[in-house]
């Protein structure tokens, strides 16, 4: 039970950073990325393949390696719909994690295919018990979270978040202003891709196995809904909706488990449905999340006489 | 090398042409309800998913031939779709114009996964196949090259040409049809001439989720259907609908067509695992150098 416990404190960790970078993307940018967990695959692959299949790099060199590849990635897709409406960009990016499944499937002699790739190195995995292993594991994952929090946090109140929210509100009276838009919105969604891409290889390492029918849609939405739920825009939303949606799917496994004559597919079906019409629900009921973002207001100079 | 080419190139062409004919009526559906409703509906994953099952129930519980399977194809999904915008997508299109749309799409994307495991439910995930007489297939000797068509591949086109065919007629010359495309065109315009802009965007979803539903029946009577049916040929119809111009209902036509021989001559370089990657590809290319589509955005 405690080991239980210390792994979702980790998967919670993990999505929290997922929604910090998609808070970057859409909170502060107003990008749409329908394709997060595509981002997360480059990394967990990027990292697995240079410290386990391909190259036997320290782990250290293959996360910081996945961090710069799929930071790319998204520059690469932000770039090519950065003039378009956003319509563009949601069709390119879900279009983009369906291929980086189709290629980790296909690609057999470069990602083993289906089959996966196990044995990833963790740190210190195999010299200490695997219970400490797992604390240790969410010692880092949590100093990984408060360093991207607080990464984060500075954008937020940097003159270049500024430029990031003018963007999303109105990215033409951006333009107007004499800022480079579409240097500032590839840039916006390169880092969150950057920090998706992170908590990839640092999944990759924590579960030692990755294959491609991990990176499904499904986990796009957990992240979306942990913004969501959290509070769009505030990066406090999104480690807080992180933790509630994990809590949450869990208590769907032990809450669905108890319903009397499901077989194991339909417990999954009903699971997964609970998930995304939570998510629908919530953007339909709290749009602004637990933690609504909030804005320095000015005061109004008094201009009555 | 060069004759091995010219013995496939025939051949690929075919079968380019029928996935082509038969993708065209999925990616209409798309792009119709974008030119109406101005919002990517990905449920047309689920939706695609719902008609390739209704049909199956049609066909297969209660026994009814292909045609008939086709048109409760069309209305299962028609209803569903209508409703799913109704009360989960339109509410969220209105909380604010600049990021509504966005809201909308991005539930979209969670409501085709509720719908797929609803269906999932009900279903589960095995393999299912249509109740169809076998036919041999018809082989045509060219001279240089054999060619070999199904005539159920055959069939299958020949009853999407035919669905396209009233849709145009529909659109072209009924007074509804005309409707719609005022609406597309340019809103504002629309309702200053007393158009009721919401029963047109309701319109465009029940026609445009039918359309899809056969699109789903027809992809799966080629093979067989499961809960991920529509999800697997979603890549491919939005890139029939972008690379012939997003809202452009004739644009999907040809947009469908390109991808489709695409698909099959990529599989002279490529494994064919990857056909539906190179949809995408096709995205990528024509965003960067003509990002309105063959046809242009809204061209019709």
């Amino acid at each position: 039970m405690e080991n239980y416990l210390v792994a979702m404190a980790v998967f919670a960790g993990l999505y929290g950073l997922m929604a910090l970078g998609l808070n970057v993307i859409w909170g502060m940018t107003g990008m749409i990325n329908l394709g997060l967990v595509g981002f997360m695959a480059v990394g967990a692959y990027t990292s697995a393949l240079l410290t386990v299949r391909h190259a036997t790099w320290p782990i250290w060199a293959g996360v910081l390696a996945a961090t710069l590849v799929s930071g790319l990635a998204g520059a690469f897709v932000a770039r090519i719909t950065a003039r378009l409406k956003g319509d563009y960009l949601a069709i390119v990016t879900l279009g983009f994690s369906e291929v980086v499944r189709i290629i980790a499937s296909n690609e057999i002699r470069f990602t083993n295919g289906t089959d996966g790739i196990s044995a990833i190195p963790g740190p210190f995995r195999g010299h200490v018990a695997p219970a400490t292993f797992n604390l240790l594991y969410l010692g880092l994952v949590a100093l990984a979270l408060l360093v991207v929090f607080l990464l984060c946090q500075r954008l937020r109140h940097s003159p270049y978040g500024r430029v990031l929210r003018a963007i999303r509100d109105d990215d033409q009276v951006t333009a107007v202003a004499g800022k480079p838009v579409m240097r500032f919105k590839t840039e916006a969604f390169a880092i969150g891709a950057a920090i998706t891409g992170f908590a990839g290889a640092l999944y990759g390492h924590y579960n030692a196995y990755i294959a491609p029918e991990g990176f499904v849609p499904l986990i796009t939405i957990y992240i979306v809904l942990a913004l969501t739920a959290g509070g769009t825009g505030s990066n406090v939303g999104a480690v807080v909706g992180a933790a509630l949606v994990v809590a949450f799917m869990e208590g769907t496994r032990f809450v669905v488990a108890e319903i009397p004559g499901l077989a194991a597919v339909q417990v999954a079906a009903v699971r997964e449905f609970m998930i995304a019409a939570l998510l629908i629900l919530v953007l339909r009921y709290r749009p602004k999340g637990l933690f609504p973002e909030h804005h320095p207001r000015h005061p109004i100079p008094d201009t009555t006489p | 090398m060069l004759a091995h080419l010219i013995e496939e190139l025939p051949q690929l062409i075919v079968n380019g042409l029928v996935v082509g004919t038969i993708l065209a009526l999925p990616a209409i559906g798309f792009t119709a309800i974008y030119a109406v409703l101005r919002f990517p509906n990905f449920t047309v994953a689920s939706h695609a998913t719902m008609g390739a099952y209704a049909g199956f129930v049609a066909n297969v519980w209660f026994g009814l031939p292909v045609l008939p399977s086709l048109a409760v194809a069309f209305i299962v999904p028609a209803i569903s779709g209508l409703v799913c915008d109704e009360y989960v997508l339109k509410p969220l299109r209105r909380t604010s114009a600049a990021t509504g749309p966005m809201a909308a799409a991005i539930a979209a994307v969670a409501l085709t996964i509720a719908l797929e495991n609803v269906i999932r439910f009900v279903f589960g995930n095995d393999l299912r196949g249509y109740d169809l007489p076998v036919y041999r297939d018809w082989r045509f000797d060219l001279g240089f090259a054999f060619l070999r068509v199904g005539p159920q591949q055959v069939e299958n086109a020949a009853i999407s040409v035919v669905v396209m065919a009233a849709l145009f007629t529909f659109l072209a010359f009924t007074r509804t049809g005309k409707m719609m495309r005022a609406v597309a065109d340019n809103p504002m315009l629309a309702s200053i001439k007393g158009i009721n802009a919401e029963t047109v965007a309701r319109l465009a979803s029940l026609i445009g989720m039918g359309l899809v539903g056969v699109g789903g029946m027809l992809l799966g009577l080629d093979t067989s259907i499961d809960p991920l049916t529509g999800f697997r040929a979603v890549l491919t119809v939005f890139a029939a609908a972008v690379v012939g111009g997003l809202g452009s209902i004739p644009g999907a036509v040809v947009g469908a067509m390109v991808v489709g021989i695409g698909e099959e001559l990529s599989l002279l370089v490529l494994d064919a695992s990857y056909r539906t990657a190179v949809g995408f590809v096709a995205i990528l290319v024509v965003l960067t150098f003509r990002p309105r589509g063959i046809l242009g955005e809204r061209a019709y």
